[in-house]
């Protein structure tokens, strides 16, 4: 009888191969997720037909996709940046909210009138903040060995909490009726729509964000020393910076991109509030598992996986299905993707 | 404020919440011995949770809902386990692709079902050994699944210490290739090591939705699970260690609602923070004592093939 034999490849699968795989993944992912709802008693076909129209199928769902997009992919770029030198950010999601407390400190605190000057301070006090806190954990990290992926986990918690402390106390709206929101943003705050769409102007944003980050990994000293670190720590001992250092720096780096994405999302809803926190910084990491280090490949997913979100959304509106979905679907692509890779560099062969 | 029926009440509570902690911990430590990381504890938990409800509900009986919820972290570690074990999958994306589907699938499948009361392990007063003063309220009105929790440490201290299976699998653990040499069957403990460290993920979870609420709500978990992970580090891997951690868990917990029941003028926001502060403070203990030395030294690796 033929025995099931595993082999190595002589060279990994070709770029088209893996996207194949790829889009496999999305199908089966999302064709389980389909079959779920059949259990609950509601129509599978229906349920794809509603996510993908709600998700894909007309301007106002790709305008919602947009939206969602981007503080997507700039959590995605910053978890990429960290995984590259095998760090485990799971804490975008914590730095995420720094990044919108940030934002939202500057924008009430009347500091400047002119729109240039405010939203450039929101920019860096959100990314500060979020690169800092993407720092202690990798602090202690290269000081204790203290596992990170625990640590920015906890620190996601912390965070949310502190958040809502924020807009339940010092911070909330006294004209909100008691809900827990911060007040408005003055109009100099707003970034404000690309004309014709409901789409932020953050899009510019991330463009220039991606293209400073390719040029950054691929064409400087620093990048190319960050990147060859990660993929083997012995070169990285003749670099001019010691890996620990490079660990802290990426981080920061990777938390300063995610406190960007918080500063997009409450420049786009004008206030902090809880509703914010939506898992962005944990759909950040199957983004960038998926995408690795490419920012175009990074901007695709971003793109493949808001889209999903609105699916889900959709399906919430129409069918009653829960937003826990969105995870459901998540989960299982990223499963089914990690089984794919495996392919990559394996192949199956019959052994006589 | 502090009297001592006070503080009977305070323990108590402090092992109630301490034991799933507690149950998740140890599961997470059979697991780990074998060489696996599984980070799915929290998705796992959260399954558990639902599973053991949704068997109580239909059936009436806790114990039905018992071994349902086990089986429901079951086969998400089967899960983990097809690609880690199997197709050799990176074990810390496995895991959290694990947390994301569990917790999504409990919530998923729990949402038509919350605020729905079911019953589950009533407490069950030892006799004799509950008429110790003070020690007898604390330890011995509890329900069963506690007993069970502290029954289970010294048992797989045992396990670990003493048997040939457990020899064999932190054999697996530190040195599979040296294991496979001497004719261990590797993947077999491996595959046992998974999941049955599971099923007590999911008691864990079962003790979360029929002993300490009886009601289904989405969301039971709380990180609970992320802590147990941190706190198999904090036990060094031992049983008896994670007692003690699960316990400081629930102490902090219980001291936290007691605080709020109370009235006070702190945040409760800020109040809820304490746990994982409190996690990271005891990550960053165990690191200043012994750095990690005690970890299995081939967790989280994939086991290459023979050729």
């Amino acid at each position: 009888m033929p025995k099931l034999r595993i082999v190595k490849r002589e060279k990994d699968l070709s770029a088209g191969m893996q996207l194949l795989g790829i889009f496999l993944a999305c199908l089966l992912a999302v064709g389980l997720s389909m079959f779920l709802l059949w259990g609950q008693g509601k129509s599978p076909g229906k349920g794809l037909l509603v996510f993908l129209e709600g998700g894909f199928g007309s301007s106002f769902a790709l305008e919602d996709m947009l939206i969602k997009a981007i503080p997507l992919y700039f959590c995605s770029l910053g978890v990429a940046l960290a995984f590259k030198l095998k760090v485990w950010n799971i804490g975008a999601e914590g730095q995420y909210v720094w990044g919108a407390i940030g934002a939202t400190l500057v924008a009430l605190s009347g500091i400047s009138e002119n729109s240039w000057v405010l939203i450039t301070l929101m920019i860096l006090a959100a990314g500060g903040l979020g690169g800092l806190y993407a720092l202690l954990p990798a602090y202690f990290k290269v000081r204790y060995k203290a596992n990170e992926i625990i640590i920015t986990l906890m620190l996601n918690y912390v965070a949310i909490y502190f958040l809502e402390y924020l807009v339940y106390g010092p911070l909330k709206d006294p004209l909100s009726f008691g809900f827990p929101m911060s007040p408005l943003f003055p109009e100099q705050a707003l970034l404000g729509a690309i004309p014709g769409t409901r789409v932020s102007l953050a899009l510019i944003l991330a463009v220039i964000i991606g293209i400073v980050f390719y040029v950054f990994l691929n064409f400087t000293r620093l990048g190319f020393e960050l990147k060859v670190c990660g993929e083997s720590p012995r070169t990285a001992l003749y670099s001019r910076i010691s890996p620990a250092r490079l660990v802290l720096l990426s981080m920061f780096l990777s938390g300063f991109l995610a406190g960007l994405a918080g500063f997009v999302e409450v420049s786009n809803v004008n206030r902090l509030q809880t509703s914010i926190v939506v898992g962005y910084g944990y759909t950040a990491i199957i983004i960038a598992w998926l995408a690795e280090l490419s920012p175009w490949q990074i901007g695709l997913f971003s793109l493949l996986l808001a889209g999903f979100r609105v699916g889900v959304e959709n399906l919430q509106l129409e069918m009653q299905v829960p937003a826990a979905f969105s995870l459901v679907i998540q989960g299982l692509l990223l499963i089914a993707v990690l089984i794919f890779s495996f392919f990559k560099t394996y192949k199956l062969k019959f052994k006589e | 404020m502090f009297s001592i029926e006070v503080l009977g009440l305070l323990l108590s509570a402090t092992i109630q919440a301490g034991t799933p902690i507690l149950l998740a911990t140890l599961g997470e430590i059979i697991t780990e011995k074998g060489g696996i990381l599984n980070l799915g504890v929290e998705g796992m938990m959260a399954m558990g949770a639902f599973m053991a409800f949704l068997g109580t509900y239909l059936t009436h009986n806790p114990w039905a809902g018992f071994v349902l919820g086990g089986m429901g972290a079951c086969f998400l570690a089967f899960l983990h386990g097809v690609v880690c074990l199997i197709f050799r999958g990176n074990q810390v994306v496995s895991g959290l692709a694990i947390t994301v589907l569990g917790l999504g699938l409990a919530n998923f499948l729990g949402t038509p079902y919350v605020g729905i009361k079911t019953v589950g392990f009533d407490k069950l007063d030892l006799p004799l050994l509950k008429d110790i003063p003070f020690l007898g309220e604390v330890f011995f009105k509890q329900d069963v699944l506690v007993y069970f929790s502290l029954l289970l440490a010294p048992v797989l201290y045992l396990l670990f210490e003493k048997t040939r299976f457990g020899l064999r699998l932190k054999a697996v653990g530190e040195n599979p290739y040296a294991a496979r040499a001497r004719g261990i069957k590797v993947f077999f403990y491996q595959w046992v090591a998974l999941l049955s460290g599971a099923f007590l993920v999911g008691v864990a979870g079962s003790y979360l939705s029929l002993a300490y609420t009886h009601v289904w709500t989405n969301g039971l978990t709380a990180g609970r699970g992320w802590i147990a992970v941190a706190l198999v580090i904090f036990a060094f891997w031992r049983p008896f260690r994670a007692i003690w951690g699960a316990y400081l868990f629930g102490g902090v917990m219980a001291l936290q609602l007691r605080i709020q029941a109370l009235g006070s003028n702190i945040s409760s926001s800020l109040l809820l923070m304490l746990p994982y502060l409190l996690t990271i403070g005891v990550l960053l203990l165990a690191c200043f004592k012994k750095k990690g030395l005690d970890a299995p030294a081939h967790l989280g690796l994939n086991i290459e093939p023979k050729d």
